[in-house]
């Protein structure tokens, strides 16, 4: 394939993130490794409060402190490790190689200020384009997003759009330095269907363009399907599975991205019943000793209890976190 | 994609059926015309004193003492208010006392505004050590009893412009600081702030760029309610003899000067006396209005 001769853009190892309350400390990321090509999309997949978001943040280093904490980790930037960097150096890499869309597009521009003046500002910070060189840019920014007539739009306040334009805007201030990675946290969450599914298709081609890689932080198994090349399932803190798109649909090892699909509704069966896992997701102040999915788990053994699995090779870029596969 | 076209009016108001006469929209506002006039006018008499006023403020003449306002039994064309004790024409003497006042309360908003902006911003954006040594320094000014340490100051450093200035900063930042704290407060976990940081934005630049803008309008409102209470609280030091001091003419001085002979000429405290309370009252209404106006929620966001 293709996609294995890509260069590899970001390599995450063993990332702990922590976040010390007064109730203790919360193993919100408890060591996960993963990485992403050039031109690829990999998907974050999980319920709410497993890491996603967390770790889309760590990778930015910018956690709320000063509760939030990475302990341990590499977070490889084409090959320099960002955990490394001053906080100066740092924050010129934010906006102008890593950058991030937030979830809701109501909330994430600034009201006070034109549309254009929200694009031009990491142009202007983070490239040092002034003038109308920086104009130029922001232009080819609203192009690259599909935002109609963009020398109008750029005047606009962003009270002026609509929902589906502002999360437009706001993709294409993320783009706008063309950075290497892109994290989109459950961007089109707040969308209708119709416009999510157009926000997607827009992505893709955004990517084709630039051949951006993007990690998409999602809870959607078919948001997954329409945007993903592969998946990282992630459950309290861990990736328990990750795998190519075609191959995790077709055939899922772990038990937690089994009920996960399993429970997607689908229109081309019948079922008396939706699929529900049973059960809540483990406290992350106190984990049990083995296997975090092992309470909810339809295949519980006794080892599963015990001592937390490791990773097995099962497939091509298939990897699983389970005792039932050794 | 259309373009949809909202503006604050369409928004809020019912749709006008035509547009109404001027003199109409002039007196649904008179709130906001009036207390504008009445403002509008003391910055130009301020401004053109030299000019308007028909005698010298300070020219004393022992003929003419107490002489009643003009349309009075006893009152000349020449002093339209009358004279005080010392033979001096009020109306020239409140003239030139808007001088005083206003320079008194421009010069004290410059001060506590951006004191207590800054202090505010920092403090609601940082959050933490610096916040709760900020705040707790901004608790204390609160809680001392303003009056006094006027007085004290007066005191220590003998009356004058700059004393009154000094007197009415020292603890009138702490308001200004709390307001601004808390609005920042609500902006700082925004999702807008955190786009910036995203954008690789330093904390300083988000102060500046994103919140102060945002925070701009409840400032204007404080700011304008802030010109009458600072006018009223340099009258009280003046009337107090802690404030500018005298020959200059300052309203609250004038009101004071009145109050031995109150019972034989009641336009020498009268006339000061009602100025600052129109004063002070504009201010008052200028500010809901504005506050009314520039309301968030009543903004399309």
């Amino acid at each position: 394939m293709m996609q294995n001769r890509a260069k590899t853009v970001l390599e995450v190892e063993g990332l702990r993130t922590s976040f010390f309350t007064r109730k203790g400390e919360v193993k919100a990321v408890d060591g996960i490794s993963f990485y992403v090509r050039e031109g690829e999309t990999l998907g974050l997949v999980g319920e709410s409060g497993c890491g996603k978001t967390v770790t889309g943040l760590s990778l930015l280093r910018l956690l709320p402190e000063p509760a939030g904490r990475i302990l341990d980790g590499k977070i490889l930037l084409d090959g320099i490790d960002l955990l490394a960097l001053s906080k100066k150096e740092m924050r010129a890499v934010r906006g102008k190689v890593i950058s991030m869309i937030l979830q809701d597009p109501m909330t994430s521009l600034n009201p006070v200020y034109t549309v254009g003046e929200q694009i031009a500002e990491p142009v202007r910070q983070q490239q040092g384009l002034r003038g109308e060189k920086a104009r130029e840019a922001v232009i080819a920014a609203l192009r690259l997003l599909h935002i109609p007539s963009p020398e109008v739009r750029l005047r606009d306040y962003p009270f002026q759009l609509s929902g589906g334009m502002r999360q437009r805007v706001v993709g294409a201030i993320a783009m706008s330095c063309n950075p290497r990675l892109l994290i989109a946290d459950e961007p089109t969450t707040a969308l209708d269907a119709t416009i999510q599914a157009q926000y997607l298709a827009l992505f893709k081609e955004v990517q084709r363009k630039t051949n951006v890689a993007i990690i998409f932080i999602t809870h959607d198994f078919g948001v997954v399907a329409r945007m993903c090349h592969r998946v990282a399932v992630m459950y309290a803190g861990k990736i328990v599975e990750t795998a190519p798109t075609e191959v995790i649909f077709r055939q899922p090892w772990h038990p937690y991205t089994a009920a996960l699909i399993n429970s997607v509704p689908r229109l081309d069966r019948k079922v008396e019943r939706l699929y529900s896992i049973k059960g809540q997701p483990p406290s992350l102040i106190n984990l049990p000793p083995g296997c975090r999915f092992c309470p909810r788990c339809p295949k519980e053994r006794e080892i599963c209890r015990e001592r937390e699995p490791e990773a097995r090779q099962v497939g091509s870029e298939h990897f699983v976190f389970c005792w039932q596969v050794s | 994609m259309m373009r949809v076209q909202i503006t604050k009016r369409t928004a809020n108001v019912r749709p006008r059926k035509k547009s109404r006469p001027r003199h109409i929209h002039v007196l649904k506002n008179l709130t906001f015309y009036l207390p504008l006039l009445v403002l509008t006018l003391l910055v130009f008499t301020a401004v053109f004193a030299d000019v308007l006023a028909p005698h010298d403020p300070v020219a004393v003449s022992m003929q003419e003492r107490l002489l009643p306002p003009a349309f009075m039994e006893g009152g000349t064309k020449k002093y339209l208010l009358g004279t005080d004790q010392l033979g001096r024409d009020i109306l020239s003497r409140m003239i030139y006392g808007s001088r005083i006042s206003l320079s008194v309360s421009l010069a004290v908003i410059a001060i506590t505004a951006s004191v207590g902006t800054v202090m505010g911003i920092v403090a609601g954006y940082l959050g933490g050590a610096t916040e709760a040594l900020l705040m707790r320094i901004t608790d204390i000014s609160m809680a001392f009893p303003p009056m006094l340490l006027a007085l004290l100051l007066a005191v220590v450093f003998g009356p004058g412009f700059w004393t009154v200035v000094l007197a009415l900063s020292i603890l009138g930042w702490a308001p200004y600081a709390r307001l601004i704290r808390g609005e920042t407060l609500k902006l700082r976990y925004t999702d807008f702030v955190a786009q910036a940081r995203i954008n690789g934005a330093s904390s300083l630049r988000i102060m500046v760029k994103h919140i102060f803008p945002n925070i701009v309008n409840s400032l204007i409102v404080v700011i304008t309610m802030a010109v009458g209470m600072l006018i009223l609280a340099e009258a009280a030091l003046s009337f107090l003899g802690v404030g500018v001091p005298p020959p200059a003419p300052s309203w609250g001085y004038m009101v004071n000067e009145g109050r031995s002979v109150i019972d034989r000429a009641w336009w020498i405290s009268a006339f000061p006396g009602i100025v600052i309370g129109l004063v002070v009252l504009s201010g008052n209404f200028l500010g809901d209005w504005l506050r009314d106006k520039l309301d968030p929620r009543l903004r399309q966001l």
